[in-house]
């Protein structure tokens, strides 16, 4: 253990600890951009600069370490002054968008810009003016004239996803954020896992499918696990009006603290996608045309028209880039109950209840059962079961249906 | 000690050494002199002599640079030491007839100094060399730096031989130290001081690194000792790897260096063959090698850490210190950087003693200093002076003054990282902490001298386009900071200025001294900082005048024709790309200042002076 | 001259793999001797150096990027580096500048159209003592005044002037 002073507190820390981490621990704030707990440290962005006694010059509290003895102002003149002259060059070479930006209200950058009382600098010098949205990438998108070069996204695709997709090139002024050699994303080993969206503290880097859909003051976030495998990453739902707009890291998640996959991150549109089914469709022939006459008559059921409902509510083929339509979708369209005096084909799906479904289901087991033996079934668990869920699946299989062709879709 | 009683310290060839008695024509081989034909007077020379049959009796021998390049090729015949200058290919004849046969000196070949009368004969009454102390340079212009037995001659490898027979490493960092040496790649930091943090880090393997990135426009001082002595370069390694028990070691050369590269592969192979490198040196147990590394063109590299990067084959982008080189280096284990000079003083200290090196230059700042005396003096050059000499003496005494009875205006040091200072510096003694506190640095030896045909706002404009161009990028007050500066300066230089510009130019100034990562962006603003405080009158008469005192910024100056003076000759017409020059033959021109893109190539043809640059005031 | 579409021939970097093989850092000095070998970086030879160092294009491309040495366009048939350093500098490249822009449009870091001048600005060449320096195709020209540089170019190569 180590003892120092910080702010003229004297606070004892573990040894190797950085002064940032020091502070932090102490409830010390200092301002961070290209410093996050997840990754390695640089010292870029010149933000966490601090003096330190005896120092020749300030210090970057991300990269030095706190020593025995050590006396440290968090907010010496030096130091505050650093920081709002860095922010006010950054600014120089930012667009002024925070009105229509994604990240409005969710940006580090403009947060700090706000607590240091950085005014916007007029100038007539040199300012990037990079394409927007340069990139096809269906689920990231890219704004390079909001990028910082703080290198989160860099260290975040290498240090956690291991895809080293991104890094800088040229120098100077000229440095530029790329893909590779300055390629596509996805010729450049992405993945699309989106850590790079997660870790970037500014609007450079955002999820397509979340553009002008709702900013963080418009939404409710609510922390969820993720349905797709059994890892059980946790994240938050960002939802506005009921329904979910972006998935965000959970930075306190358990399992798997700020990194998603690609499934976890962007595979949530299934949600509100209207090919989703919400009711148990049951073909007309295993119904009985009464029953189906009067059920659809008396509203509970209804025919399903497959083919109207693509037509109405895909996405236009090949445009990855419009986001979904930004409407509610419709509950599944059925038809009227005077088309069925025309006809019904024995294989037309009805939307029908669960009750009934399970009934029909249940009792085709048993005659299948009798007929041909368990032997005549497999049965293929889901990724997305619990534990528990997997068990009952298991107790089932063997018991119930007495067969062991049980497997599990994670093998693929 | 003697020399002999080591094997490896014999010469291959005795009557090889430089000290002999043997007749030798010297002719310099370094980058300067070879880009003005040397090697073809060597070729000449030799040729020359076996046509008198004298092939045997006179050597002619390939040195490393004389530092007075301007003047080159320079060739010197020994023993006498007679120093030829600009010496063309068909003058090898006459050198041999007349002076090594005929024993006549070649006049027409001698240094005419433009201050006196009579051509000088001899190397060291040249007045370029009158005050100069040669320690680093002392082996360059006389022996070969492709012969190893040259430099073993010098007493070459006596020193590494007495570290590894007789001294503990701590006596090596003892001695480094006490002799005050301070680090010459710009920062002045204790050399022994150094070693001793590298020693003390208790990780292996440690690595040594020469730092020969010597990026500064215009100096090239690290250069000329690569290629006219490098193994005093080599020997101060194997040294300094000694002291902190290194094995292994690189020299980092600027890319644009290949005859140093060249010299140095030589140098290395043969301290190889000798076994000064390798395993089991002087069979000490000690075992070093080192590597040569080409920079690829970035100024940041010769920050050492930024270097480090390049070596490990990364951007050369620099790293917050702490950790220290000497804690955590290359590949993360304890390194030594230093300077190609910091590194090749250490033989000379072994050998002599502290205590000699001390008693040259001033107490704090002990030994010499090399400079590329540059700009508007009439001798141009490398010079190694003792610390403490003042600024007057180098320009006027070395450097023979301005040219063309032009005024002296500024001398400039420690290029784009440092500063310049006016006439009333003159007389200071200069050492690493007098021009530090006069608002300049002693950087890497870089000096400038600017007369009053320099326009020092555009001066301090080069300097800081330069640090912008040349930033790594990494660190937003210097990847943007500097560009903003850069901005103000050449919208003063093309007459846009305001008078809050001087302020803000100070703001960031201000700014980027103490945000910036690394020593490239918190000294970019020195030399525009110390223009704004010894020349803010040619700022204002830039923004407030909308002049140019000097007449060197395009935006405020004109060309315009003399009328009496024009013949009508009709050259500049011919010439102007601009078709802005009017007139018929015989009658005076005239210049269309519209049309007029300011190139001064009419300015430079006219025979009759008759067209001149013009700027309000 | 040749275009971006020539082949090009990956075989020319065997050697250099060889060279450099098990060597750590060895990015830089085989981008240096694959320009030797090619006059630029090719993308294809930029992407086989990363197969081969097992290492990501993105550092192989930040790498070339950043170094002044390199170059990722193919560039003129002849090369002219006029140099800016300090000593040159003061001694009249700026006015050499304004000659080539005015007589070839060129800026530093151009190519004429044809393909012919690549015009390139190099801070000390290290032949101060002739400055203003030039080297084109190799060859020093010191002491330069624009109407001898202008003269050469004209001489050297057999550039049309731009009407
Ligand atoms: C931008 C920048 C450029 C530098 N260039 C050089 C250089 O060309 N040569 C050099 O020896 N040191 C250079 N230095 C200083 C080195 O970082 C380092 O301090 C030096 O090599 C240490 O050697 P010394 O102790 O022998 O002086 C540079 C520093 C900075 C910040
Ligand atoms: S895109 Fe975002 S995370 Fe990446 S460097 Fe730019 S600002 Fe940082
Ligand atoms: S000061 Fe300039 S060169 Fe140094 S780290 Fe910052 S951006 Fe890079
Ligand atoms: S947070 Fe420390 S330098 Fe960026
Ligand atoms: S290169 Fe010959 S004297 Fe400098």
């Amino acid at each position: 253990m180590i003892n120092l002073t910080i702010n003229g507190e004297s606070i004892t820390a573990p040894e190797g600890a950085t002064i940032l981490e020091v502070a932090r621990m102490a409830g010390i704030e200092i301002p961070t951009l290209c410093h996050h707990p997840d990754l390695s440290n640089v010292g870029a962005c010149r933000m966490c600069v601090v003096s330190v006694q005896g120092a020749r010059a300030l210090q970057t509290a991300c990269t030095t370490p706190a020593a025995d003895g050590m006396v440290v102002d968090t907010m010496s003149e030096d130091a505050v002054e650093t920081r709002k002259f860095v922010l006010e060059m950054l600014l120089t070479d930012h667009p002024n968008e925070c009105m229509t930006c994604e990240v409005n209200g969710d940006c580090e950058l403009q947060d700090l810009v706000y607590d240091y009382g950085v005014k916007w600098p007029e100038h007539n010098g040199q300012r990037h003016q990079w394409e927007i949205n340069p990139d096809p990438n269906p689920f990231i998108f890219i704004d390079r004239n909001k990028c910082i070069l703080c290198s989160r996204c860099i260290r975040a695709c290498n240090e956690i996803q291991n895809r080293d997709v991104w890094n800088f090139a040229y120098r100077g002024f000229q440095t530029k954020l790329v893909a590779g050699a300055d390629q596509f994303m996805l010729d450049a080993g992405c993945e699309s896992c989106g850590q790079c969206v997660a870790y970037c503290p500014v609007g450079a880097l955002y999820d397509k499918m979340s553009i002008g859909l709702g900013r963080v003051n418009q939404i409710t976030k609510v922390r969820t696990t993720c349905s797709y495998c059994g890892v059980g990453c946790n994240f938050d739902l960002n939802v506005r009006d009921g329904r979910i707009i972006r998935v965000t890291s959970a930075a306190d998640a358990p399992v798997n603290g700020m990194a998603l996959c690609v499934k976890g991150r962007y595979g949530y549109d299934y949600v509100h996608h209207p090919d989703r089914l919400t009711r148990p469709l049951v073909r007309a022939k295993w119904l009985g045309r009464e029953a189906v006459e009067e059920r659809i008559a008396a509203g509970e059921w209804a025919i399903f028209d497959e083919a109207k409902q693509r037509l109405t509510h895909r996405r236009p083929p090949n445009d990855a880039q419009t986001p979904i339509p930004n409407t509610q979708y419709p509950n599944t369209q059925y038809p009227n109950t005077q088309d069925l005096n025309t006809q019904l084909p024995p294989d037309t799906f009805i939307a029908t209840d669960w009750d009934t479904a399970l009934d029909v289901v249940a009792n085709k087991f048993a005659e299948t059962k009798k007929k041909f033996g368990g032997d005549a079934f497999a049965l293929l668990a889901s990724a997305k079961c619990t534990n528990e869920e997997n068990f009952i699946f298991n107790k089932f299989t063997r018991q119930m249906l007495a067969t062991h062709s049980i497997d599990h879709c994670a093998r693929l | 000690m003697s020399v002999h009683a080591s094997p490896s310290l014999t010469f291959e060839s005795p009557e090889q050494g430089p000290d002999s008695q043997r007749r030798c024509v010297a002719v310099c081989m370094g980058t300067g002199c070879s880009s003005s034909e040397s090697a073809l007077v060597r070729e000449r020379l030799r040729e020359a002599l076996v046509e008198q049959g004298l092939d045997a009796e006179v050597e002619v021998r390939r040195t490393g640079c004389f530092g007075f390049c301007e003047q080159g090729p320079i060739t010197v015949v020994y023993p006498e030491e007679v120093f030829y200058t600009r010496v063309k290919p068909r003058d090898a004849q006459k050198i041999v007839e007349e002076h090594i046969v005929g024993g006549r000196p070649v006049e027409k070949l001698l240094y005419k100094d433009p201050l006196r009368e009579q051509p000088v004969q001899k190397w060291h009454e040249i007045g370029f060399y009158g005050k100069q102390k040669r320690i680093l340079l002392g082996n360059c212009g006389v022996i070969d730096p492709e012969n190893i037995d040259h430099y073993i001659a010098k007493a070459g490898y006596q020193a590494l031989e007495k570290c590894l027979t007789q001294l503990e490493p701590t006596d090596v960092i003892e001695e480094v130290t006490k002799s005050g040496l301070r680090g010459r790649g710009g920062g002045g930091f204790p050399t022994g001081v150094k070693w001793g943090l590298a020693r003390k880090t208790p990780r292996w393997p440690k690595y040594v690194i020469c730092n020969a990135d010597e990026g500064d426009p215009g100096a090239f001082m690290d250069r000329s000792l690569l290629e006219g002595d490098p193994h005093s370069v080599i020997e101060g390694m194997i040294i300094a790897a000694y002291a902190i028990g290194a094995e292994y070691g690189y020299i980092y050369v600027r890319a644009e260096y290949p005859l140093a590269v060249r010299r140095l592969r030589i140098a290395l192979e043969q301290a190889r063959e000798r076994g000064f490198l390798g395993e089991n040196i002087f069979n000490s147990g000690f075992s070093f090698d080192l590597q040569i590394k080409e920079g690829a063109g970035a100024f940041v590299c010769g920050e050492e850490t930024a270097l480090m990067n390049s070596i490990m084959g990364e951007r050369g982008q620099p790293w917050p210190r702490p950790p220290y080189p000497a804690v955590s280096g290359l590949w993360d284990q304890p390194s030594n950087v230093n300077n190609v000079k910091s590194y090749a003083y250490a033989p000379a200290i072994i050998r002599n003693g502290a205590d000699w090196f001390k008693q040259i230059g001033t107490p704090k700042s002990p030994g010499t200093a090399v400079f590329a005396l540059t700009g508007m003096v009439n001798r141009t050059g490398l010079i190694e002076v003792p610390m403490g000499i003042t600024l007057r003496e180098i320009i006027f005494d070395i450097g023979g003054g301005i040219p063309h009875g032009k005024q002296f205006k500024a001398v400039q040091t420690g290029g784009p990282l440092g500063g310049c200072l006016p006439e009333e510096y003159l007389d200071v003694p200069i050492d690493f902490d007098s021009l530090q506190a006069a608002g300049s640095v002693m950087g890497s030896g870089g000096m400038v001298i600017a007369d009053e045909s320099t326009c020092m706002v555009e001066f301090a404009r080069f300097f800081l386009k330069f640090a912008c161009e040349e930033s790594c990028g990494k660190c937003p007050p210097c990847r943007i900071g500097s560009l903003r500066m850069l901005e103000i300066l050449t919208r003063i230089t093309e007459g846009e200025g305001r008078l809050e510009d001087l302020d803000e130019l100070k703001r960031l100034s201000k700014g980027l001294q103490r945000g910036s990562l690394c020593g490239l962006g918190q000294l970019a603003p020195s030399p525009v900082l110390s223009v704004l405080r010894h020349f803010e009158d040619e700022f204002r008469a830039h923004i407030v005048d909308k002049a140019c005192p000097a007449r060197k910024c395009k935006a405020l100056i004109t060309y315009e024709v003399v009328a009496e003076l024009c013949t009508g000759c009709m050259v500049c017409g011919r010439n102007c790309a601009a078709n802005a020059i009017t007139g018929e033959k015989l009658q005076p021109h005239v210049i269309d200042p519209e049309l007029c893109e300011r190139c001064g190539l009419c300015y430079e043809v006219c025979n009759f002076d008759a067209i001149v640059i013009k700027s309000p005031r | 001259m040749g275009t971006h579409n020539d082949a090009v021939d990956l075989s020319l970097m065997d050697d250099v793999f060889r060279e450099y093989e098990g060597q750590r850092g060895a990015l830089i000095p085989i981008l240096q001797k694959a320009q030797e070998k090619y006059g630029w970086l090719p993308p294809e030879v930029l992407n086989l150096i990363a197969k081969k160092l097992g290492i990501p294009v993105s550092k192989v491309f930040g790498v070339a990027t950043f170094y002044a040495q390199f170059y990722l366009e193919r560039r003129g048939r002849h090369i002219l580096r006029l140099c800016d350093g300090t000593a040159c500098h003061v001694r009249g490249t700026p006015i050499l500048l304004t000659a080539l822009e005015e007589h070839y449009q060129l800026e530093p870091g151009e190519t004429t159209e044809d393909g012919e001048l690549t015009v390139e600005l190099v801070y000390c060449l290290g032949s101060c003592a002739l400055a203003p320096v030039a080297v084109l195709d190799g060859e020093v020209l010191g002491r330069l005044r624009q109407n001898m540089l202008l003269r050469t170019l004209k001489k050297r190569i057999d550039l049309a002037k731009p009407a």
